[in-house]
């Protein structure tokens, strides 16, 4: 059988302006046409040359740091904007997902908008009309459904969005980041529904994401397009590996500060900087064998009582298994004076599992406001196993969110 | 099915993949009727009272102050008769020539024959239009103006046709232009005020003696639309030569319009 799809060395060309214009201006070009040559452009490929081939029914993980291509191949796939050169050839119906809800209007009612955004999606209005009932269903919003949806939550609004997305029946779904969103049930229905779809229904997926646990669990293949190319092509395993081995923990670690400078200002606190480090090396990838440190970097602007920072270390669940603060060995509510402050927790050894958490930098004053947003400074960790623990029973699954040495005696009394 | 993604080649005005995308004409014509009203207290009404206080407020100044003539029809008639079909144009061009933009989000994600939007901005003007042309015969009956049916349903609809082919002429332009200058955001609104000048909507052509102007003004698509319009109810007489004018500008209007959309249209995703 022939591939559903054959991407046949697509590049991608774009032209730079340097005089950071967001848009060409008509004085601009008019101007240009007395001073040829003197533009100042740059031709940049945000693609070069790929190719690959998806078989029917095949799931496909397609994973790579941000500016690295994917966004860019995902609009050439659904057509939104063509290659400069090369050929896709397409043997089913593409529906993309780029982003969920597109089109959506606020002031249209639920039902109105499962229409919109539905036939936006490139689905017939029978096929909308059959799969009605289930949308609803799978989104839970009946009680809601004349209402404007600008009265509707967030959530309510992304759950209505991606269960009009879930019910598209093209043969080729391509699906962008759209389980970045949403509480952890609802991220887990998604996935169910992902699964089924590629699973059961025998359609071919292509799903980009930054999240690896998720692109592994979807997919048996992943492509990995690093500076406009394919870097490596295989089994989901494998390069999920090496992706993970060498996208440096650098770049979550500017994220983090980019994300701090960013911070809404507070008359009485900055946050300066968190670093996690692990033997002396600042990094995300931890191993559960040793201790690891959890750096908090600030500056108190004035006097305040009761000013504290802490953490909390939460399950991919978003369940808190340990909050912690850093003044907890005090008697009395302190009086902290302004200054430059860094305060350091250390994590011992022996006491994580060797899945991911998510860590959450978070300051306030007691009693009286919050001094970070309301889900703290989220930093995602990843601890690897480098303790002994049932060492013997390697195959065997963790089950436990934390697992620390517990000390045994094992005493043989009698026969 | 099999199908090809690449480099475009070769111009096509992609009426066959139009077709297929039928229905969401209908969802993006109804969802702009729809949010256009939905948030006013009189709703609906406005499609009746922006035009009819606009003839109240023209019949008062040109009408009766400035006394303009109208072509053996009462004023009123003959400056409603204009207005519909002027509105149907001025707001067809500015809602389709800004369409891209405000509908920068929807094209950067998803893809669909970009054409659908302009084509469905004229549509909700010509829902409007369908409307107004309520009051338009109730307004005939009150004036008692008597006029041959066969006349008015060949000469109304040719009106109405021409009207809406330059109004989607227009507008594709613009709306191409507008993505990459974002300057023409400036030139509409300016553009649809001049025009209304150069337009027998408030005036008859006849009481212009200069010929020369007579030609400058039937360079506009509009003259011939509403000068056809008029004939449907009333006998008066046509400079042959001038509908002829502006029914070319109009058709070149149409082709110089779909044909720079379709051909810059591949690149909106990339300068939205």
């Amino acid at each position: 059988m022939k591939p559903v799809l054959e991407i046949q060395n697509i590049s991608k060309k774009f032209r730079i302006h340097h005089e950071n214009q967001p848009y060409l201006s008509l004085r601009d070009s008019l101007a240009s046409v007395f001073k040829r040559g003197t533009s100042s452009t740059e031709d940049f490929f945000a693609l070069s040359d790929v190719s690959f081939n998806v078989n029917s029914g095949e799931s496909i993980g397609i994973i790579g740091k941000n500016g690295a291509g994917k966004s860019t191949l995902l609009k050439i796939l659904s057509k939104i904007t063509p290659p400069t050169s090369g050929k896709i050839i397409s043997r089913g119906r593409i529906a993309s997902l780029l982003e969920v809800g597109t089109g959506f209007h606020a002031e249209l009612s639920g039902r109105e908008n499962i229409f919109l955004n539905g036939s936006i999606l490139g689905m017939k209005r029978s096929e909308i009309q059959r799969n009605f009932d289930a949308i609803i269903d799978f989104a839970g919003v009946e009680k809601f459904l004349d209402t404007p949806l600008k009265h509707y939550s967030s959530g309510m609004q992304l759950r209505l969005a991606f269960a009009v997305a879930a019910f598209l029946e093209n043969e080729i779904l391509i699906i962008d980041e759209v389980l970045a969103v949403g509480d952890a049930e609802f991220q887990k229905k998604c996935m169910g529904k992902m699964e089924d779809v590629s699973r059961n229904e025998g359609r071919t997926v292509l799903f980009v994401s930054h999240n690896m646990k998720a692109v592994q669990q979807l997919c048996k293949r992943i492509v990995w397009i690093h500076n406009g190319k394919v870097h490596s092509d295989g089994l989901s395993r494998d390069i999920s590996d090496n992706y993970l081995k060498t996208t440096s923990v650098n770049t979550s670690y500017n994220e983090i500060k980019a994300l701090i400078d960013n911070l809404p200002s507070d008359p009485d606190f900055k946050l300066e900087n968190i670093c996690i480090t692990q033997n002396k090396v600042e990094g995300s990838q931890l191993y559960n064998g040793e201790s690891f440190q959890i750096e908090i970097h600030y500056r108190v602007l004035k006097q305040c009582l009761g000013l504290r920072v802490y953490f909390d270390l939460c399950d991919n669940d978003e369940n808190i298994l340990i909050r912690s603060f850093n003044d907890e060995n005090l008697e009395e509510i302190p009086v902290v004076m302004p200054g430059n402050y860094v305060s350091t927790a250390t994590i011992p050894s022996n006491l994580l599992a060797a899945v991911s958490y998510e860590l959450r930098i978070h300051a306030g004053i007691y009693n009286v406001k919050m001094c970070t947003p309301e889900l703290g400074i989220r930093i995602p960790i990843d601890i690897n196993s480098s303790n002994k623990i049932n060492i013997a029973y390697s195959g065997d699954t963790i089950r436990s969110k934390i697992s620390p040495f517990i000390n045994w005696k094992n005493l043989f009394i009698t026969t | 099915m099999e199908y090809e993604i690449k480099p475009k080649e070769k111009f096509s005005l992609g009426l066959r993949e139009l077709w297929q995308y039928k229905e969401l004409f209908y969802f993006f014509t109804w969802r702009d009727v729809k949010v256009k009203y939905k948030q006013t207290a009189l709703g609906f009404a406005w499609v009746i009272l922006q035009p009819f206080f606009m003839m109240v407020i023209f019949s008062l100044f040109f009408g009766k102050a400035l006394n303009i003539p109208s072509e053996n029809i009462p004023y009123p008639l003959f400056v409603f008769s204009g207005l519909i079909l002027w509105n149907v144009f001025s707001v067809g061009v500015t809602v389709a020539g800004n369409g891209m933009i405000s509908n920068a989000n929807i094209i950067k994600k998803i893809y669909f024959p970009r054409l659908i939007i302009p084509i469905s901005s004229v549509l909700v003007s010509l829902f409007d239009f369908l409307i107004a042309f309520m009051i338009f015969i109730g307004m005939l009956i009150y004036y008692q103006v008597s006029f041959s049916i066969l006349k008015f349903l060949v000469y109304v609809p040719l009106g109405l046709i021409i009207t809406s082919i330059s109004t989607f002429g227009m507008g594709t332009l613009l709306a191409a232009l507008n993505i990459k200058y974002r300057d023409f955001r400036y030139v509409i609104p300016f553009l649809i005020q001049a025009l209304l000048f150069v337009t027998p909507v408030i005036y008859p052509v006849s009481i212009l003696t200069n010929q020369w102007i007579r030609y400058i003004v039937a360079l506009n698509p509009m003259y011939s639309a509403i000068t056809l319009f008029r004939l449907g109810i009333v006998d008066s007489p046509v400079q042959l030569n001038l509908v002829l004018i502006s029914l070319l500008s109009s058709v070149l209007c149409f082709i110089i319009g779909l044909y720079y959309f379709r051909k810059t249209e591949n690149y909106f995703a990339d300068l939205a």
